[in-house]
């Protein structure tokens, strides 16, 4: 702490505290708590604010702004309802270690506790789906504070920080400044992993028969480093490679050693692939439910070693058999220099017979499915979309449920930081705002927004948000008039009663991007598709495509809830042929 | 707080001893972090403990599998405002006493007796009337149950207790 001769009010300390931490936009939503911190952005440049139409916008704004960047998003917002429509963005960025600063404004500190108009116990409200959370009290305490909460959302494991600032200790003035980097008294992570334990991840590596990287949003996180330095190890080791929802693109998608997503809506080879293999490297993934499947029949007969900044991922439900606790970028750059210096190169024929398994797994064709000249199959705009913007500049977001999975499959990630996903909260009505954020971040670039015609609709709002900062994003709505994943699911456990499950009384959506003065395109025939995903790409201003493709078109392959990797319905398999139509599936 | 039945004979009681930072919402963040994850406590005990009033000791007894206490431990040990944690009952010999206050209302032998088993358990008399005692006990958590029963026949009225606090035997620091 520096004394300086002027003392800055609270609201000021704020504004140039997120200056010098080289924050350059805020995604926010005024009110009366933090009208203070409000003038105090009117009277400057510096800082860009984005007003989004719901707090909870604002969250998945700075998440896509976060996710796209490697920086960490920044969201101000007012005390009360302000605040607790942050929470699912909060918790959002909590289950996918995002890093994100959130500003709440609080009544005063003589008000607290006293129900007070618009007041929350908004740490009391955010402890639990925040990484770590304040309430700052003295005026004193708030640049330190605020330096201390960029240290704790993007150190170790990234995630969300409220600062929660009273409206008088935005008033009260101050001369306390932090200055230099952050010495946190207790929370120091761990980034260079133990190197006796990295040389014998090294040794199991090189001596598998069946060797699999399983790798997660942790890569991501960890930065272009992690991706580049993976890309050079899974070549090195010649083995084959699956990715988590959350890590797709660390690896690129076109490679011959990627398998394609692992999980409940994985590819055959991937899954089968993690179920046979004898040497598992979890790098930076979390064996989340959605991925392992029944966990008594998950991959038994492998070694596993997990790689993860946080320990307490480690054990949490997959017993591992070598855990390295440290930075993804920072372990792989060791496991590099192991493997360079040591003997360890592969032997000739090594890994043939498992590349010859998965030939066989990969034959199946796990992500056909039955193509149509009549209705747009869902798959098929997909891989369309795909086709057409490969050469471009593209950032892809989406909302969640089976168009989220099929972007999953038939989109090919080829870069980091590329996809924006609700993965561990799966939060329809994330994929709009979170394009937002994109686009404020890469002006320049082409995002779009896969969607499906119910989770769009629950953050519709920020059309607005997109046309007030002239942000092209592109809304590409998969509308099979139904929310199609909770459909399927009725459809495969609970004798295709439909409950509740047909979007009845839908928006004309093409009236409804003109109403929000964007571009709206239908298309209707697979035809047609193309020159609709043309003119949305060459459209110069927010576009909603309307897709409209088959109703009951379900999303294979699927490990159903509580088999195992290898216990997969395939698209092929007979009894879940769907039937155009109407007809129930079995 | 509440004893649970060790079925499992894979389920142990472990004592924790965290070293947090004595600010506001800390306790908030361990016993949420407890309910949140469905982990059991069965013995708190929190005040601070360096001279400065900045840090606080927090003593905490749970029982779960091996797996589950591993986990409890790495998942305090996250907590941004956690210094440090320590398992005692696997770090080696460790003593533990807690104390309770126990008020019991009777008259004529049963006074005797309660006066009686009192002496045998070291328990002092801290208040008294003509038909009341207040004793107060120090000990294992198992003398203190053992004694709560014995004058649960005497006319127990009330009882509190202070939950379990801890510190490992010999030179070692925390």
């Amino acid at each position: 702490m520096e004394m300086a001769e002027k003392e800055w009010s609270g609201a000021e300390i704020i504004l140039k505290s997120l200056t010098d931490l080289g924050v350059e936009v805020i995604f926010g939503y005024p009110g009366g708590a933090v009208l203070p911190i409000y003038d105090e952005i009117f009277k400057q440049d510096k800082i860009r604010h984005i007003l989004v139409r719901h707090e909870q916008a604002a969250v998945h704004a700075a998440e896509g702004y976060a996710r796209s960047t490697g920086k960490p998003g920044v969201v101000l917002v007012t005390s009360g309802p302000g605040a607790t429509n942050a929470v699912t963005g909060l918790t959002d960025a909590m289950l996918d270690s995002i890093p994100l600063i959130c500003i709440t404004g609080q009544v005063p500190v003589q008000l607290i506790g006293s129900d007070a108009f618009q007041e929350a116990d908004t740490v009391g409200i955010t402890r639990h789906c925040t990484k770590h959370n304040y309430l700052v009290r003295e005026v004193a305490n708030l640049s330190r504070t605020m330096h201390e909460a960029f240290y704790v959302a993007t150190h170790g494991r990234p995630g969300p920080v409220v600062v929660d600032v009273p409206k008088d200790v935005q008033i009260l003035t101050s001369a306390e400044f932090h200055k230099g980097e952050v010495k946190h008294r207790s929370y120091k992570p761990e980034i260079k992993g133990d190197f006796p334990a990295i040389k014998q991840a090294v040794e199991m590596l090189a001596n598998a028969k069946k060797p699999i990287f399983y790798t997660g949003g942790g890569v991501i996180n960890s930065g272009p480093a992690a991706s580049s330095l993976l890309r050079e190890l899974v070549r090195l080791s010649g083995a084959p490679i699956t990715s988590t929802l959350m890590g797709l693109g660390a690896y690129p998608a076109s490679d011959r050693q990627f398998l394609g997503m692992l999980g409940m809506h994985g590819t055959y080879e991937a899954n089968n692939a993690m179920h046979d293999c004898d040497v598992m490297i979890c790098v930076g993934a979390r064996f989340d439910d959605r991925v392992t499947g029944r966990l008594n029949a998950f991959s038994p007969h492998s070694k596993k070693i997990h790689i993860d900044i946080d320990r307490s991922s480690v054990n949490k439900t997959v017993r591992v058999d070598l855990p390295i606790i440290g930075d993804v970028a920072h372990v792989l750059e060791d496991m590099l220099k192991v493997w360079k210096t040591s003997v360890h190169a592969l032997a000739p024929d090594q890994l043939k017979d498992w590349w010859q398994d998965i030939q066989g797994w990969r034959e199946r064709d796990s992500l056909q499915y039955k193509s149509s000249e009549e209705v747009i199959m869902p798959q098929y705009a997909l891989e369309r979309l795909n086709a057409l913007t490969r050469d471009k500049d593209v950032y892809i977001t989406t909302e969640v449920g089976q168009h989220q999975m099929w972007a999953a499959q038939y989109l090919e990630f080829e870069d980091p930081n590329r996809l924006m996903t609700s993965g561990g909260l799966g939060t329809m009505g994330y994929g709009l705002p979170a394009a937002v954020g994109v686009q404020v971040a890469h002006p320049d670039a082409l995002v779009i927004d896969v969607a499906g015609e119910a989770s769009i609709q629950m953050n519709i709002q920020e059309m607005a948000t997109a046309l007030q900062y002239d942000l092209p994003v592109k809304i590409f709505i998969l509308n099979n008039e139904y929310m199609g994943m909770v459909r399927q699911w009725q459809d495969l456990n609970h004798d295709g009663r439909h409950s509740h499950t047909y979007s009845e009384a839908l928006p004309d959506f093409v009236k409804l991007a003109e109403a929000y003065g964007a571009h709206g395109i239908r298309v209707e025939k697979p035809a047609d598709l193309d020159k609709a995903i043309v003119e949305m790409i060459k459209t110069d201003k927010a576009v909603i495509v309307d897709c409209r493709v088959a109703k009951l078109a379900n999303c294979f392959p699927m490990v159903p809830s509580g088999a195992a990797h290898n216990e997969m319905i395939l698209p092929d398999d007979e009894e879940f042929q769907d039937h155009e139509g109407g007809a129930a599936l079995v | 707080m509440h004893d649970v039945t060790l079925i499992d004979e894979k389920i142990r009681r472990h004592t924790l001893s965290v070293i947090v930072d004595n600010e506001a919402g800390v306790l908030a963040r361990v016993i949420g972090l407890f309910s949140g994850r469905g982990y059991n406590i069965e013995h708190l005990t929190v005040a601070p403990v360096d001279l400065a009033g900045s840090e606080s000791r927090i003593t905490v007894v749970t029982i779960g599998t091996p797996e589950v206490i591993e986990q409890i431990k790495v998942q305090l040990d996250r907590l941004v405002p956690v210094h440090t944690v320590a398992d005692l009952t696997e770090e080696g010999p460790s003593v533990e006493r807690e104390l309770a206050l126990i008020k019991i209302v009777c008259q004529g032998t049963d006074r005797d007796e309660a006066l009686r088993i009192a002496k045998a358990f070291r328990a002092r008399i801290v208040d008294s009337t003509k038909e009341s005692f207040v004793f107060e006990i120090t000990g294992k958590t198992d003398k203190v149950k053992a004694f709560i029963q014995l004058m649960d026949d005497l006319g127990l009225v009330e009882v509190v207790r202070t939950g379990v606090a801890a510190l490992s035997r010999g030179q070692k620091k925390l």
